[in-house]
């Protein structure tokens, strides 16, 4: 067993909970996949298609048995149509979070979510100026940009408003190819539509389709909760916290917000720090109360509030088995359904919040805007009130834990360049930077925990490739150190000069996974001020350790938008070879970018360095 | 000795024994790099319609194997100790005499090599890997004589519950 933890994670305090898990008997993620295999072969080749009920139809892989499904379809079909239902999926995901947004950005405009007000005005201006609301007065501007933000969901005619961010080029390709997303929730639909049984039975304008969806989640969904949550909780700045279990605290009540969406977990940081709330966890006998994040949830806390975090997506369970979380609070995506039963083994309450999520063994505490701070501090009161039922001789905190810089946002980027992205580019140009990197995505026990971002990020830097990262892989770097500007020291002389000279780490934290939109903004401001495409840039893409539907939507945007990119699980397409010519080749003459696979982080950063070079050949800049 | 024995009530057909049969049977023996090399089964989950249920069909590795005995070349042959029919590709001649004896249709055609192919029980591996893939179990790996005494001890308690109740 102690062996069998190093395959599993390489980040020790995730070991240790390991270990503890196993020592108490406690299933964890780990096991259960340990318990799944070997996983069914058709799955992984994306080869059995359950659209409609003359199947569960299975293509034979190795040609001895069926070739077509009862309806015909071949498996290119098959595999296309998965693809298609996955993104659709994770585009749907992004969709309605980007939807609650704005519609608790309208309900505090119109004085019925009373908790929320406007922290960001420039951008809320900004983006109404995006949105040609040309009348501004009292609310009316801001209401009309509620109001106009909410039509991109339901457009029926046009594009998505965001897709103008694109730089021209780009637009282009995507008209050309027909592939500009219109509604948000059409296209979306329009993916159900297309496979279900006797529709859509072409590869390549399924797939076509595939781009278009996830257009309309990286330049309109996932950019819309951006946005309107920067608006409402403050652009991310510059701001130092810190990573890893070791940010739970013996002596104070512990409260976990986990899941992706900031709505209530910002009202939760603000009720845990009431001077009221803290006089009840003293009355308890605690010393305070200890607010932490895990996945989304806890980048957006930690961006805008140097919250810090306890970890990231495969930490979750081990979280509730240091025995010292009064509360695990959630709301929607990448929240295990095994953390009910869990949670039961220890004095730990599982609080689900959302309208949309239900889960087994936990307790509900529904969150509506209209009575946002209120049900906030009944969720803080509840955890205060459970800390006296912690059992002492079970709390096991790693010590574990990692300074780390976040907020990078575009502002913040900006201006720690001195308002223009012109230095970053001189330096691009000059070679001291070699081209950036955007490390993204998720945890995934078919990869040793965080082993597979980790290592792609530190050999990326130390090649002097600036790396940007969101979500789970962001996270990973935070525990690794890699987010400190001292962590410059790991970096190529070149970058670590740019890095030491402006006092940032190499590794720029710019927030959830919603927030690649952030990045999809820089690579087209960089862009537009050389006049080229994003797909002319020496930048590329990975997800290291990849698992949700999501990132099968973002990584359809990010090779949509121009961009090589790296997936370090395999995707479940390789039972198509057509599906496969069509994203590892294919793409490339279509829209300048291709998928590669590659799950071994160090060959994948050298496909990301040569890629990278070879587009800087082609602007005639040294390699 | 271990035979792989077949628990077809527990068979739901999902063919991941015969994915893993070939897998295995590759050079790469790695699932996404052997469909290039499109390896074949050895192994069938055959249906039965009349009634519902798929039984996953494998060389048994008979006693007195048929096929080792018609075998005209010596390709066939049974490891004394271990009784395990092994097939030389290099003395095959393709004859397919061992596929009309097979009671269990288990010689298959390797169209490429021109010979026959079949079960060899994973030689290199300790675990069969159909065995390893069953997600059910419905396929096991074990000692016959064990086998069949706990199968015998779970009918006896089932006869001896029966006989309990009854004289209650």
């Amino acid at each position: 067993m102690a062996n069998k933890t190093a395959t599993e994670s390489i980040d020790p305090a995730t070991t240790k909970m390991l270990l503890e898990a196993r020592r108490a008997g406690l299933e964890t993620v780990w096991d259960r996949f340990n318990k799944q295999q070997p996983q069914c072969g058709f799955g992984q080749l994306g080869i059995c298609c359950r659209n409609c009920n003359m199947g569960p139809c299975r293509i034979d892989p190795f040609g001895d048995g069926p070739d077509k499904g009862v309806c015909g379809a071949t498996a290119d079909i098959i595999v296309a149509r998965n693809l298609l239902r996955m993104i659709a999926a994770g585009a749907a995901a992004h969709a309605d979070h980007a939807r609650d947004a704005v519609i608790v950005f309208k309900e505090a405009l119109e004085g019925r979510a009373r908790s929320y007000q406007i922290r960001d005005e420039a951008k809320l201006r900004e983006l109404a100026a995006e949105y040609n609301i040309s009348s501004w007065g009292e609310q009316g501007g801001a209401a009309d940009l509620a109001n106009a933000l909410l039509s991109d969901f339901g457009r029926q005619e046009g594009y998505v408003t965001l897709t103008r961010r694109a730089p021209e080029k780009r637009r282009k390709i995507w008209e050309s190819l027909g592939i500009s997303p219109r509604g948000i929730d059409r296209e979306i639909v329009e993916c159900m539509h297309r496979t279900h049984m006797g529709v859509d039975n072409d590869p390549l304008h399924i797939l076509q389709h595939g781009l278009r969806t996830s257009i309309a989640d990286g330049w309109g969904s996932s950019m819309i909760a951006t946005e309107v949550q920067d608006i409402l909780f403050g652009t991310p700045s510059p701001r130092r916290s810190e990573a890893n279990l070791g940010v739970l605290k013996e002596d104070e009540v512990n409260i976990i917000v986990h899941g992706h969406e900031p709505i209530l977990s910002e009202m939760i940081v603000e009720a845990a720090s009431d001077p009221e709330m803290i006089k009840l966890a003293k009355s308890v006998g605690a010393n305070g109360i200890n607010v932490a994040g895990i996945c989304c949830t806890g980048n957006e806390v930690l961006m805008r509030h140097g919250i810090p975090v306890a970890g990231n997506f495969l930490q979750q369970e081990l979280a509730v088995i240091t025995g010292a979380v009064e509360a695990m609070v959630v709301d929607v995506q990448c929240i295990m359904p095994s953390l009910g039963g869990l949670a039961a083994c220890y004095h730990t309450k599982f609080i689900s919040t959302s309208p949309k999520a239900e889960f087994p063994g936990a307790l509900r505490m529904e969150f509506s805007e209209e009575r946002a701070a209120e049900i906030a501090r009944e969720i803080v009161r509840t955890a205060v009130e459970n800390y006296p039922k912690r059992d002492r001789g079970r709390v096991l905190i790693p010590r574990e834990r990692s300074e780390c810089m976040v907020g990078f946002s575009v502002e913040a980027i900006l201006k720690a360049l001195g308002g223009t992205p012109q230095p970053l580019i001189d330096a691009i140009v000059n070679g001291s930077i070699k081209g950036i990197a955007a490390v993204v995505g998720c945890n995934n026990p078919k990869v040793p925990h965080d082993h597979g971002h980790v290592n792609l990020v530190r050999e990326l830097i130390r090649n002097n490739v600036l790396v940007v990262t969101t979500g789970c892989n962001a996270i990973a770097c935070a525990k690794a150190g890699l987010l400190r500007p001292a962590a410059a020291k790991e970096a190529g002389d070149g970058l670590r000069g740019v890095c030491e000279s402006l006092g940032v780490p190499p590794v720029l934290h710019m927030g959830s996974c919603v927030d690649i939109s952030r990045i999809l903004v820089v690579a087209a401001a960089i862009a537009n001020k050389l006049g080229v495409d994003i797909s002319d840039l020496p930048v590329a893409g990975a997800a290291p350790e990849w698992m949700s539907e999501k990132a099968v939507s973002i990584g359809a945007y990010v090779v949509a938008s121009g961009v090589f990119t790296v997936l370090g699980t395999v995707p479940p397409v390789l039972g198509s070879p057509v599906v496969t010519r069509i994203l590892t080749k294919d793409l490339g003459d279509a829209v300048g970018a291709t998928f590669a696979v590659e799950p071994d982080p160090f060959k994948a950063s050298k496909l990301i360095i040569e890629h990278i070079e070879s587009k800087r050949r082609a602007l005639g800049l040294k390699v | 000795m271990k035979e792989i024995l077949v628990r077809p009530e527990r068979c739901m057909g999902c063919r991941s024994c015969e994915i893993a049969c070939a897998v295995e049977h590759s050079q790469s023996r790695d699932l996404f790099r052997a469909l290039s090399e499109m390896p074949q089964k050895r192994l069938f989950v055959e249906h039965v319609p009349e009634y519902s249920l798929a039984v996953p069909i494998l060389c048994r590795h008979c006693e007195d194997a048929p096929c080792v005995a018609v075998c005209p070349t010596g390709a066939l042959t049974q490891d004394a100790i271990s009784g395990v029919v092994r097939h030389n590709k290099d003395i095959c001649i393709g004859c397919w005499t061992c596929a009309s004896v097979c009671t269990y249709g288990v010689i298959g055609r390797d169209r490429r090599a021109r010979v026959a192919i079949k079960c060899d029980r994973c030689p290199d591996l300790e675990v069969p890997a159909c065995v390893s893939a069953c997600p059910t179990r419905a396929l096991i790996y074990g000692d016959v004589e064990e086998i069949s005494s706990s199968k015998r001890a779970e009918s006896a308690l089932k006869v001896a519950r029966g006989v309990a109740v009854s004289s209650r």
